[in-house]
C-alpha cells in the first residue's frame, strides 16, 4: 500500500539494508537513498560504536527497523527484557513501523538464531497472533510480519502457508512485509504456485515488500541473500505491486556484499514497476478496519 | 502434538551436533534413529526425505553459530590451532547453546567452560584462558554502556569512606602472558563483516593467525576500556589494578588503598603522588561513575543476556 496504517501512513520508496561494508561509502559520499532498513538486534546494545553509527545515519536518512529474533511463533511467553531493549531502540530511531518474521526460533531459553517455520495449525494461529498483539501493544507502533523461506513442512499443518499468514494477520490485526523472494524459494521447495500465494495476500495489509537473491542447489533453494534478484522474483514483485499499489520496497543483500552502488542500483530496478503502479481500489473501510476481540472468535 | 512439543522436538534435532563431515547424525541423543525422528514430524517431498529436509536446518544452525564464534575468538583459534579450535568450538556450543537473542553473547560462558574442560586447550591452557578473557573483555567493552563520568573535580570531593563504580565498559584483567599485542594484531586484521541477518550462513573457512614463536610470560595487568568508541587495552601497574579491582568490588577508597599496597615494594613516601597521578589519568579516561550498589550492578549486567 502506498500509505496505510500498517506502515504509519508513509510513502518510503526504495531502500536497502544498512550493512557494515557500506558504512564508509555512506558517510563519505552521502548518497541519496530513500531509506535504510536496519537489523534491530545489531543496535540493541547499551553503547559504543553501533549506536554512534546509527545516530549518524539517523541524522541524514529515514530508517526502518527489521528484527530477526522476536520469534512471533514461539510457543512460550515473550521476553520482557527483549521488549524493553527494543522499545529503547524504537524511541531512538522513530521507526514508522517495525517488522519481524512469521517464524519461531527459541524454546526453553535456548536460541537457534534461525528463522524456523511454524506448523500451520489453528493453535499456532492463536499463539502467534497473541504474541504479535502483545508486541504491538507494548511498542505502540504498527507491527508488520514477514513470510520466511522454508525448507521443510510439518505433518501437523492444517492449512497452506498463505492461509496461515492470512489467519494470523487477521487475528492480530497487523501488517505484512511481503517477501516475494521467500515466496519463490518456498514455492520451489514445496512445489506450489507462487502466484497463488501473492494473489491470496490481503493487499491492504501489505506495508512493505522485500526482494532478494538466493542460491539454487540440485534439490532445493536456499535463501542466501547473496545474488541479484532473478526474473521470476521480479515477476512476482510486479504482480504484488499491481495488487498493492506502489509499496515501500527493500532489497536484502547480506553475504558476498558488492559495492554500495551495485546494491543500490539493483534495488532501484524496483522503480520500473513502482513508477507505473496505480493505487488500487481498497475494500471499504480497509484503512481503518479494526476487528474486536478477534482471538475470542475462534 | 502441541506447538510446544513440536518446537522442543525440532530444536533438539536442529541443535544435535553434526558428524565430522558436517552431515546430520544417524542417531539422536537418546539413541533413537534420526531417520524415524525426522519422519515423525517432517513431511518428505519428491526430492528430499524427511531426514534430508531436517538436515538443512541442522547444518544451517551449526554453520551460523560456528562462524559467529570464530569471528569472536580468532586469537583463541591461533593459540590452540585450527583443528583443535574446531573441536573446541563444537564441544563448547554443544554444552553451552545460546541463551540470548543476540549472537554477541555466544562466548559469555567460554572461560568457565574451558576451566572445566581443559583438555580442549591442549598444552597451552593458561595461554588459551588469557586470550579468552581478553577476547571476551573486548566484546563487553565494545558495546557496554558508558555512564556519566565523574570529573576530576568530583573526585576531589572523595574521602576514605567514599565508594566508586567503574564504567560498565571497563574490564580489569590479570593475565599471565603478554598476549595483548598479539590479540590486538589478530583483531586488527580481522575483516569486520559481522552482521546479524536473516540469510543462510554458508560453512566459511576459518582462517587462523599464527602465534608468535615466544610470548613473554609474567603478570600483566590490563584495563580493557572504550574511549571515543574505540576499544583499548591499557597496561596497568599492579597496585593500580588492585586498587581498581577493590573499588569495583565495593570497597571504600580507604579499604581499597590498603588492599592495593599490601605487599607493595613501592616506597611509602612515593605512594600519594602515584595514586594522584592514577586518579588524574582515570578521570581523563572517564573510568569512574557514581557509585551503584552491587545489586544494581548485577541487574544492569543481567540486562545484557
Ligand atoms: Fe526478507
Amino acid at each position: 500500500m502506498p500509505a496505510n496504517r500498517f506502515n504509519g501512513f508513509t510513502e518510503y520508496g526504495v531502500g536497502i539494508g544498512l550493512r557494515i561494508p557500506h558504512y564508509q561509502h555512506i558517510f563519505e559520499k552521502k548518497p541519496v537513498v530513500d531509506w535504510f532498513e536496519i537489523i534491530s538486534e545489531n543496535y540493541m546494545v547499551d553503547g559504543g560504536r553501533p549506536l554512534q553509527v546509527l545516530d549518524q545515519i539517523l541524522d541524514q536518512y529515514r530508517v526502518v527497523q527489521h528484527g530477526v529474533s522476536m520469534y512471533f511463533g514461539s510457543a512460550q511467553p515473550l521476553s520482557r527484557e527483549h521488549l524493553k531493549r527494543l522499545k529503547t531502540l524504537v524511541r531512538r530511531t522513530n521507526t514508522p513501523w517495525l517488522s519481524d518474521h512469521l517464524c519461531w526460533g527459541s524454546v526453553d531459553g535456548r536460541y537457534t538464531h534461525d528463522l524456523l517455520p511454524i506448523p500451520y495449525t489453528w493453535e499456532a494461529v492463536k499463539v502467534t497472533a497473541k504474541r504479535i498483539r502483545q508486541v504491538q501493544d507494548y511498542l505502540e507502533i504498527p507491527i508488520v510480519v514477514e513470510n520466511v523461506s522454508s525448507y521443510a513442512e510439518y505433518h501437523e499443518s492444517e492449512m497452506a502457508e498463505w492461509e496461515f499468514l492470512n489467519e494470523v494477520v487477521e487475528a492480530a490485526d497487523c501488517g505484512i512485509l511481503l517477501d516475494v523472494n521467500n515466496i519463490y524459494v518456498s514455492s520451489q521447495n514445496h512445489s506450489f504456485d507462487p502466484l497463488t500465494y501473492v494473489n491470496s495476500v490481503p493487499s491492504w495489509r501489505v506495508a512493505q515488500i522485500h526482494i532478494a537473491g538466493h542460491s539454487k542447489y540440485r534439490k532445493y533453494i536456499l535463501d542466501t541473500h547473496d545474488h541479484p534478484v532473478i526474473d521470476p522474483v521480479w515477476s512476482l514483485y510486479a504482480r504484488a505491486i499491481e495488487r498493492c499499489g506502489p509499496t515501500a520496497t527493500l532489497l536484502e543483500w547480506d553475504d558476498n556484499i558488492p559495492s554500495f552502488d551495485e546494491v543500490h542500483a539493483e534495488a532501484l530496478k524496483a522503480n520500473r514497476y513502482l513508477k507505473r503502479a496505480t493505487v488500487p481500489n481498497l475494500p471499504p473501510g480497509a484503512l481503518n478496519k479494526v476487528r474486536e476481540h478477534p482471538l475470542e472468535t475462534r | 502434538m502441541t506447538l510446544l512439543e513440536l518446537q522442543r522436538r525440532m530444536a533438539e534435532a536442529v541443535m544435535l551436533p553434526l558428524t565430522r563431515t558436517d552431515t546430520m547424525q544417524q542417531k539422536a541423543r537418546n539413541g533413537r534413529s534420526m531417520m524415524a525422528e525426522a519422519a515423525a514430524f517432517i513431511k518428505p517431498n519428491d526430492r528430499l526425505t524427511s531426514f534430508e529436509r531436517l538436515e538443512i536446518y541442522n547444518r544451517q544452525y551449526w554453520f551460523r553459530i560456528i562462524s559467529a564464534f570464530a569471528e569472536d575468538f580468532p586469537g583463541l583459534g591461533a593459540v590452540v590451532g585450527q583443528a583443535a579450535f574446531e573441536k573446541l568450538t563444537r564441544a563448547y556450543l554443544t554444552d553451552c547453546p545460546s541463551q540470548s537473542f543476540t549472537l554477541r553473547n555466544l562466548g559469555s560462558r567460554l572461560e568457565t567452560w574451558l576451566l572445566e574442560h581443559p583438555q580442549y586447550a591442549g598444552k597451552r591452557l593458561e595461554l588459551a584462558l588469557d586470550v579468552v578473557r581478553l577476547e571476551w573483555a573486548y566484546i563487553e567493552s565494545f558495546d557496554n554502556a558508558t555512564e556519566r563520568a565523574l570529573t576530576i573535580a568530583d573526585l576531589g570531593q572523595l574521602d576514605g569512606e567514599s565508594q566508586l563504580s567503574l564504567q560498565p565498559h571497563l574490564r580489569l584483567l590479570h593475565l599471565l602472558d603478554a598476549v595483548d599485542d598479539f590479540v590486538i594484531d589478530v583483531h586488527r586484521r580481522q575483516a569486520s563483516q559481522g552482521v546479524a541477518s536473516n540469510a543462510v550462513t554458508s560453512a566459511k573457512h576459518l582462517r587462523s593467525r599464527r602465534l608468535p614463536a615466544s610470548l613473554k610470560r609474567g603478570d600483566i595487568y590490563l584495563g580493557v576500556h572504550r574511549y571515543e568508541n574505540a576499544v583499548y587495552y591499557k597496561r596497568l601497574e599492579r597496585e593500580e589494578y588492585l586498587l581498581l579491582r577493590a573499588l569495583d568490588a565495593g570497597s571504600t577508597l580507604g579499604e581499597a588503598l590498603d588492599q592495593a599496597f599490601t605487599s607493595s615494594p613501592l616506597p611509602e613516601d612515593q605512594r600519594p603522588a602515584r595514586v594522584q597521578a592514577w586518579f588524574a589519568n582515570w578521570a581523563e579516561l572517564g573510568w569512574f561513575c557514581r557509585h551503584k550498589t552491587a545489586a544494581a550492578r548485577r541487574t544492569a549486567r543481567k540486562r545484557v543476556n
